[in-house]
């Protein structure tokens, strides 16, 4: 299908984004990668009256150290995450995940910013985020302010931005030297939206692990941290880290698999990837 | 400020473009409706098939999830400016030795997304190849041919030194 008519108007400035956002409220979008939302604008899912194009905003672009974080411009695309030295160094995660996301083309173009403030259940980034407990900048009319992940998704395609609000850039800690991360999904085919997927880190306690985030995808309407699973796993007992997941996340059937297919998936993947941490080194 | 017609000037295949497009057109139907340039395919229209990738300022897109009006400024090249300047004429010959297609509905896709791989990896593993070409559906060959027509490629190209 093709899209319903809208205007487009090329922002200049973040605060021009910010003025256009509130102008005709719930009619306009911001456009980054728009790897999704040409999607459902091409299938009439959404129909805004206008697009602000934000890729002309370089400022919004780039991967720079500052002192301890790592700092992510919204704008930066997924294929120079994907091929960052500073982010295989400091933020591992990020690289052992971007292969699983989409295809070439689409990283290409996708952004880091646009995938969080689309925020699909199903996505790599979000639970990523939430993983590394990052922080999530936001610049809107009143000025700026700085999100947890763990506050930032709110609902099924619900995050904290306010509709004149522009995500700028991610924060992450760099990875210390007892950092430890994992990261697997399934699904039909390489780079489609995941069946359930796992992105974890912890700290390297001895041949244990301590500081354990476990945040899973595709079995919720947001990234789910497995609480009981991360307790259990931190005190070396990864019998019970599986069981335990029965009371950590509820998945339901989907157009992909049922929810006793996602929850037995959801074992086998903290299997696998408690393995990939307890494993590293340093 | 904004407007559902926009002015646009770009390079397509090295040709200066100028023309007034609807913001809510695609680059793909730009290029096909307005342009002519048909080689471009549409399948899926949402990202998925891949029949409609091209070249956007160096690296391949979607041309289903791009806009026109976003190519303003930009260098755009197809399946037609590839096959003109020879860039990938031993991936199209390759192609059609080993049966890498049948109906030819994927092929403009398949062989700008290889092209791309050959570029930033000399001579990838078989695994890669396919992992490289995973957003691109073939519905008539199985992938077999596509891969190894691509992986010949490879090799000829590692072992002719270009």
């Amino acid at each position: 299908m093709k899209p319903a008519p809208f205007g487009y108007a090329k922002a200049r400035s973040l605060d021009e984004a910010i003025g256009l956002l509130g102008q005709q409220p719930d009619g306009v979008k911001l456009l980054a990668g728009g790897q999704s939302l040409i999607a459902t604008l091409n299938m009439r899912l959404s129909e805004p009256r206008l697009l602000v194009d934000i890729n002309g905003l370089h400022e919004l672009s780039g991967i720079r150290l500052d002192n301890d974080h790592l700092v992510i411009g919204a704008m930066t695309r997924q294929v120079e995450i994907e091929r960052s030295a500073d982010i295989a160094r400091h933020a591992p995660l990020l690289a052992k995940a971007l292969p699983h996301i989409a295809h070439p083309a689409i990283r290409n173009r996708g952004t880091i910013g646009g995938s969080i403030a689309f925020a699909d259940p199903a996505a790599e980034l979000p639970a990523c985020l939430t993983a590394l407990s990052a922080e999530i900048e936001i610049a809107g009319p009143s000025g700026k302010r700085t999100v947890r992940a763990d506050d930032f998704f709110k609902g099924l395609f619900e995050t904290a931005l306010g509709p004149q609000d522009v995500l700028t850039a991610i924060r992450i800690p760099t990875a210390l030297a007892d950092h430890r991360c994992g990261f697997d999904e399934f699904a039909r085919r390489l780079g489609d939206y995941a069946i359930v997927g796992l992105a974890a880190t912890a700290r390297a306690n001895g041949a244990g692990l301590k500081d354990v985030r476990l945040a899973y995808f595709g079995v919720g309407a947001t990234p789910v941290r497995a609480s009981r699973a991360e307790v259990a796993l931190a005190a070396g007992d990864l019998d019970k880290a599986v069981a335990s997941l029965s009371g950590d996340i509820d998945p339901q059937d989907d157009v992909q698999e049922n929810a006793a297919v996602k929850q037995h998936l959801a074992g086998v993947l903290l299997r696998r990837v408690a393995k990939q941490m307890t494993e590293a080194r340093s | 400020m904004s407007s559902l017609q926009c002015d646009i000037t770009l390079t397509v295949n090295g040709e200066t473009i100028r023309e007034t497009v609807e913001a809510r057109k695609t680059l793909v139907d730009f290029l096909r409706d307005d342009l002519g340039l048909t080689g471009s395919h549409v399948g899926c229209e949402h990202g998925f098939c891949g029949a409609c990738t091209v070249r956007l300022n160096g690296v391949i897109v979607r041309g289903c999830l791009t806009l026109a009006v976003q190519c303003d400024g930009a260098k755009v090249e197809t399946i037609e400016g590839l096959s003109d300047t020879g860039e990938c004429a031993d991936l199209q010959t390759a192609f059609e030795t080993r049966n890498a297609l049948q109906c030819g509905f994927c092929t403009p896709g398949m062989l700008l997304t290889a092209q791309e791989l050959l570029a930033s990896d000399r001579v990838p593993s078989r695994e890669a190849i396919r992992e490289h070409l995973s957003g691109n559906y073939c519905r008539c060959t199985g992938y077999h041919a596509i891969v190894d027509a691509v992986e010949a490629v490879a090799k000829a190209r590692a072992g002719s030194g270009t």
